[in-house]
């Protein structure tokens, strides 16, 4: 049996071997953009792709009931993402490395996992397109069918807590992924860009246009980002539990056109199946 | 009050666990198998990448064939 510090030793000996290896091919800030550039795409699509069934809902709400309302449930909302990232940045922040990357990655690739598996299914026909037509539609029959009502400030409550709870819902795996991607990349300033753009962006014109953004390919967006968290999951996860990755942080890209290989095979067969038995 | 306990306990179970809980629990052996083999000194940065293409296999062949 190694002992545990034999093995860290060699493991540092190793990564101070393959960083030296790497660099020689690369260059240190070619490895750091790279990073950087992933990291960017994964927390922009995430972020996106769920801003985007938020302003679905809230211009639902908004179109049938009252702007205020709606307004002030976002608000809330977001008020209350910021407290949950102002309370687990710093407590992320504060658990050991190993542990970190391992208890992130293994989340981020149960995420990840989640995501892909649906983008295979939807993509193959086994599972319904998400169409942010239908949801706005359906969001507004039960909008306009609600009772009104107020409580305190807010003039219609059901406008407010529905807004609330779309935003809180659709945030809450963001707020996870972009705290713990921007922790684990040491990166958080990148992951916070990105995220803040990607909201601003679909809800400047989701205001723009006042109706769903229908247009976005939200779930090619969505396959692209499950292959990213398993992508990232696994590379994290691993190096968690004491693994140094061949071709250290260029594993990454491997990761992902295996995964975005395997997903696009598992759609093909899904397919194939389906024609089959018709 | 137990219902809102439970529907809280129901939203993180749904938050972090999803759909089908062979792919969380397949993810938590896979993990313990790498650190397990680092541990022995066998290299072990290929059992997470098989594990995951096992499970994304296993899964959405169960989901398709469910909804078959």
């Amino acid at each position: 049996m190694v002992s545990r510090r034999g093995v860290g030793d060699r493991r540092s000996t190793q990564e101070a071997l393959e960083s030296l290896r790497v660099t020689q091919c690369f260059g240190p800030k070619g490895r750091r953009h790279v990073n950087s550039a992933a990291l960017f795409l994964t927390v922009f699509l995430a972020c996106a792709v769920e801003a985007v069934e938020a302003t679905t809902v809230v211009l639902a709400i908004g179109t049938a009931r009252e702007w205020r309302s709606a307004l002030t449930g976002v608000v809330a909302g977001l008020l209350l993402l910021v407290a949950v990232v102002a309370v687990l940045g710093p407590a992320v922040s504060a658990v050991p490395l190993d542990a970190l990357r391992l208890l992130v990655g293994g989340v981020l690739l149960i995420f990840g996992l989640q995501w892909l598996r649906k983008a295979v299914l939807r993509a193959s026909g086994h599972k319904a397109l998400h169409d942010e037509d239908a949801v706005f539609r359906e969001q507004l029959a039960a909008a306009e069918s609600a009772s009104v009502g107020g409580r305190g400030l807010v003039s219609d409550w059901y406008g407010f807590t529905v807004s609330f709870k779309s935003v809180v819902l659709e945030g809450l795996e963001v707020v996870f992924i972009a705290v713990t991607f921007g922790a684990n990349a040491h990166d958080v300033p990148v992951a916070a860009v990105a995220a803040l753009i990607a909201i601003l962006l679909v809800a400047g014109v989701g205001i723009l246009v006042r109706a769903p953004l229908s247009r976005v390919p939200e779930n090619t967006m969505k396959f692209v980002v499950g292959v990213m968290l398993c992508a990232f999951g696994t590379f994290w996860g691993a190096e968690g539990a004491g693994v140094s990755w061949p071709g250290s942080d260029l594993a990454i890209l491997a990761l992902v056109l295996l995964y975005g290989c395997v997903a696009m095979l598992l759609v093909a067969a899904l397919r194939d199946r389906s024609k089959a038995s018709s | 009050m137990i219902g809102r306990l439970r529907g809280f306990a129901r939203f993180w179970y749904d938050f972090f666990v999803g759909d089908d809980w062979t792919v969380a629990v397949g993810v938590l052996f896979a993990f313990a198998a790498t650190y397990g083999l680092g541990r022995a000194g066998v290299p072990a940065w290929w059992v997470a990448p098989v594990a995951v293409v096992m499970l994304l296999a296993a899964s959405v062949r169960r989901a398709a064939r469910s909804r078959n």
